[in-house]
């Protein structure tokens, strides 16, 4: 489903040039969850926005569904590749209720049974019809999350790239959008890869993770490999022992 | 539906279509507008400024235009000329009222035709970036760098004296300060995480820079037009005052308080009365610039 | 155990156009030469309760209590400049985000000798060597370089240690520390907490300890107030925060994912009205 080849990702030139990913290579099979994990600054975050086009300053190789992207991403790329972001405060527009958001995004994709898809969107991510016409001011950090999630369904895509989905979330509500996520993945058939610091998330979420430090991938293995205590590379293991 | 079910429709959390939802944000931002007295003074008179100049005819006592020169500079509280009358014998309060249709049309169209170009111009700037930017706020900076009564006296010396052409002196001198502070607000919202989303969903710059950062720049140059109007009727005032602007016998303030000049000292009502207009008016503007800041400001508003 | 702060049936109101609006509702607990931590989700009312200590609320908010007493003082009853005195000289604070709270446009040096001269009158070569002092006490190493720096320079672990390298000038009694370590990297805030429980040690300081992380709090501290919807629901002795009995706690705890054992589903905790409505369980050790 997506594949990774010595990814190179930089920031600005010159000498103010910051290589914020260097040479990450690896690749997600379809229908598998696979994490990236690291510090932050370890540039796991920036590998997503190299997928989505959003870091405009990149080399390597990423293959989507078969095909290798190029410097800008047609139109179809997003029907196929869709991504939920970190902060639920950051990530609607504040003058948007959760219809406009809804509606203009399955307006953009082409759809034109908009109003009977919102209605369907809401209730696959557990929002139900009260919620359609809300304003995000009026709504909790896990309903905002599930909005963000609503959107990034609404095209339909085979890939979900998940940055960080719940570390600004209570732990009670992190669970309810785990439990959500991992039901949409096996309802639907979809690959994930999600970015996460919290070990223990990417253990709930994944099947298979990479290490990442200071911008390169410094391990990728099996989530089973990591809860028996067996990963090689040393960060790793301090990454682990931190959080137990 | 009686008045507190309505309140009650309004205020709710669970708005049950779009024109619900919009009419309960527009009610809340009401309710809080409301709570501020300031801005409540502020429009009314406004609200009292646009009904004179909506049925001056039937409230004026007299007719603006009729001189009556056995009566002239008349002091204040002479009979039928409660605020006097001016160097022609025409009544002071009744030129007022209708001056306030030419404030009113000078402000109308300042504030259409300056903010709207700023908006345009710095959100394009904005969001494109790169030499494009460079182009459109290099020339901003040409227009800022000139005194504005400078800037706006050297147009209408070109194009003529006339308030339409004392308007689009002013409008052209009005909009780089809209197309900054539009191009600032769009650098902070283009790298925010709902700009990212949206062009993740394939749309393109000029529906991202449309429905997605004017929205969010529009709160803030409301603001900036109504602080700025005090500026506007002054600067209008100004180039009325010499000579530049409304031609006489129009009642426009500013040129009332030109021909008032030459009797300031003897007669001081025939320039202070036309002078106390702007005065409440500007203030009024401000006053409203204040409370709508409070309403419409989502910094403030969290 | 001595107790150096004391509060009882602590309020803190919100009016607003909808009534009236309770953060924090009838808290009442002590503090010893200890580590107490305060849990609770967002909105909980455990940030409010250390920031009504201080009272540092912002109107209109009103913080209303029985008594606030630090040694033996209430807190209430001084004026506003004699709380100026207790702020940073007998209790000090550390927030969440180092950024917000160190002068961008100063050198660190420049911020923490001030910080120091406002509360002891003494030569700039003096307070040099004092802040010095300082910043290696928080294990910065070479503290010489983090003095000339500006706060951008520095990584968040860094800022956090020069904060809490701040508050200490003046020696306080109570150290209420608010998500400190939250914006920081797990091998970071290890390291940040190390210190604090170091200085706490040390210097027989009380420290609350306020935070969203059950595991965090239940390693780091002595004691443990849960709150929820403003109320103390539950007070237990941190290592035994995994055998606490209230619903609410044992919910937050399960809903957390684990390495060591994997499950389908995580479980969602169940909110019972019932939990916001009981009074506040006191964490008073008379």
């Amino acid at each position: 489903m997506l594949e990774i080849g010595k990814l190179n990702v930089w920031f600005g030139s010159g000498i103010d040039r910051v290589d914020a990913v260097k040479g990450a290579s690896f690749a997600v099979p379809k229908g598998e969850s696979f994490g990236l994990v690291g510090e932050s600054g370890s540039g796991k975050s920036t590998i997503l926005r190299a997928i989505t086009g959003l870091a405009p300053h990149w080399s390597g190789r990423i293959t989507v569904d078969g095909t290798e992207l190029g410097k800008s991403r047609p139109k179809a790329f997003y029907n196929t590749v869709q991504m939920v972001f970190q902060d639920p405060y950051a990530s609607l527009h504040p003058r948007h209720s959760v219809d406009q958001v809804l509606g203009e995004t399955l307006h953009l994709h082409g759809f034109k049974d908009i109003d009977a898809r919102v209605v369907k969107l809401l209730d696959d991510v557990g929002l139900g019809q009260k919620f359609r016409f809300r304003y995000p001011h009026q709504l909790s950090g896990g309903q905002r999350q599930r909005v963000a999630i609503a959107r990034a369904l609404a095209p339909e895509p085979q890939l979900l790239l998940l940055d960080e989905p719940t570390s600004a979330l209570d732990v009670s509500v992190q669970a309810e959008i785990l439990n959500l996520l991992v039901d949409l993945r096996r309802d639907r058939g979809l690959t994930y890869l999600m970015v996460s610091h919290d070990l223990s998330v990417v253990g709930h979420m994944c099947e298979r993770l990479a290490v990442m430090k200071d911008g390169a991938i410094v391990e990728v293995m099996a989530v089973d490999t990591l809860r028996r205590n067996a990963a090689e590379h040393p960060y790793s293991q301090s990454l682990l022992q931190a959080s137990l | 539906m009686t008045e507190q079910t309505l309140r009650q429709w309004l205020l709710t959390d669970t708005p049950t279509s779009r024109r619900h939802a919009k009419l309960s944000a527009i009610y809340q931002g009401w309710l809080s507008f409301r709570g501020n007295t300031m801005a409540m003074i502020g429009l009314w008179i406004l609200i009292a400024l646009v009904a004179i100049a909506a049925f001056a005819p039937f409230i004026s006592p007299h007719d603006p235009f009729v001189q009556d020169l056995g009566n002239r500079l008349g002091p204040l509280g002479t009979e039928g000329h409660i605020l006097g009358t001016d160097s022609l014998g025409r009544d002071i309060l009744s030129r007022l009222i209708y001056g306030s249709r030419i404030t009113l049309y000078i402000v109308a169209l300042v504030a259409l035709i300056a903010p709207i170009a700023g908006l345009l111009v710095g959100t394009v700037s904005g969001y494109v970036g790169g030499w494009l930017d460079a182009v459109l706020m290099r020339i901003t900076d040409i227009f800022l760098a000139f005194p504005r009564l400078v800037l706006a006296l050297a147009f209408v010396a070109a194009l003529g004296a006339g308030i339409e052409n004392a308007v689009l002196a002013i409008s052209l001198t009005a909009w780089p300060p809209y197309a900054r502070i539009a191009r600032a607000e769009t650098l902070t919202i283009r790298s925010s995480d709902f700009i990212s989303a949206i062009q993740l969903q394939g749309a393109g710059p000029m529906r991202i820079i449309i429905r997605h950062i004017w929205p969010l720049c529009i709160s803030s140059l409301i603001v900036r037009v109504t602080l700025d109007m005090a500026g506007i009727i002054l600067a209008a005032a100004g180039l009325g005052f010499l000579g530049l602007g409304a031609q006489p016998p129009s009642p426009e303030w500013g040129a009332m308080i030109s021909e008032g000049r030459r009797f300031i000292l003897d007669h001081w009502w025939v320039a202070a009365m036309p002078g106390l207009a702007i005065f409440t008016v500007s203030l009024a503007f401000n006053l409203l610039g204040d409370g709508l800041r409070d309403v419409l400001d989502p910094k403030a508003g969290e | 155990m001595e107790t150096l702060l004391d509060i009882k049936d602590l309020w803190v109101r919100f009016p607003s156009r909808h009534g009236v609006f309770d953060a924090v509702r009838g808290v009442s607990f002590t503090l010893g030469r200890e580590r107490l931590g305060i849990v609770g989700e967002s909105g909980s009312g455990k940030s409010m309760t250390g920031r009504a200590i201080l009272r540092l609320i912002r109107p209109p908010g009103i913080v209303e209590a029985t008594q606030i007493n630090l040694e033996g003082v209430d807190l209430l009853k001084k004026t506003e400049k004699q709380m100026r005195d207790v702020r940073g000289k007998r209790i000090s604070m550390v927030m969440q985000d180092p950024k917000f709270s160190l002068n961008p446009v100063m050198r660190i040096g420049d911020q923490i000798m001030e910080a120091y001269r406002l509360h002891n009158s003494v030569g700039k070569a003096e307070a040099y060597a004092k802040s010095l002092e300082m910043l290696e006490a928080v294990s910065i190493r070479d503290a010489e370089r983090v003095m000339r720096a500006y706060p951008h320079e520095m990584s968040g672990g860094m800022g956090q240690r020069i904060m809490i390298a701040m508050m200490l000038i003046p020696n306080p009694e109570i150290m209420i520390a608010d998500e400190p370590t939250s914006a920081l990297d797990v091998s970071v805030q290890r390291q940040v907490l190390d210190i604090m429980d170091k200085l706490v040690k040390e210097r027989g300081m009380g420290l609350i300890f306020i935070s969203h992380d059950l595991n965090l709090v239940a390693d780091f501290c002595d004691r443990v107030l849960i709150m929820y919807a403003g109320r103390v629901v539950e007070v237990c002795e941190a290592a035994r925060l995994h055998e606490a009995k209230h619903p609410y706690t044992r919910g937050l705890l399960n809903s957390l994912p684990r390495l060591d054992a994997p499950r389908d589903r995580l479980e969602v905790l169940q909110r019972d009205p019932e939990w916001a409505e009981a009074p506040s369980v006191s964490g008073r050790v008379a």
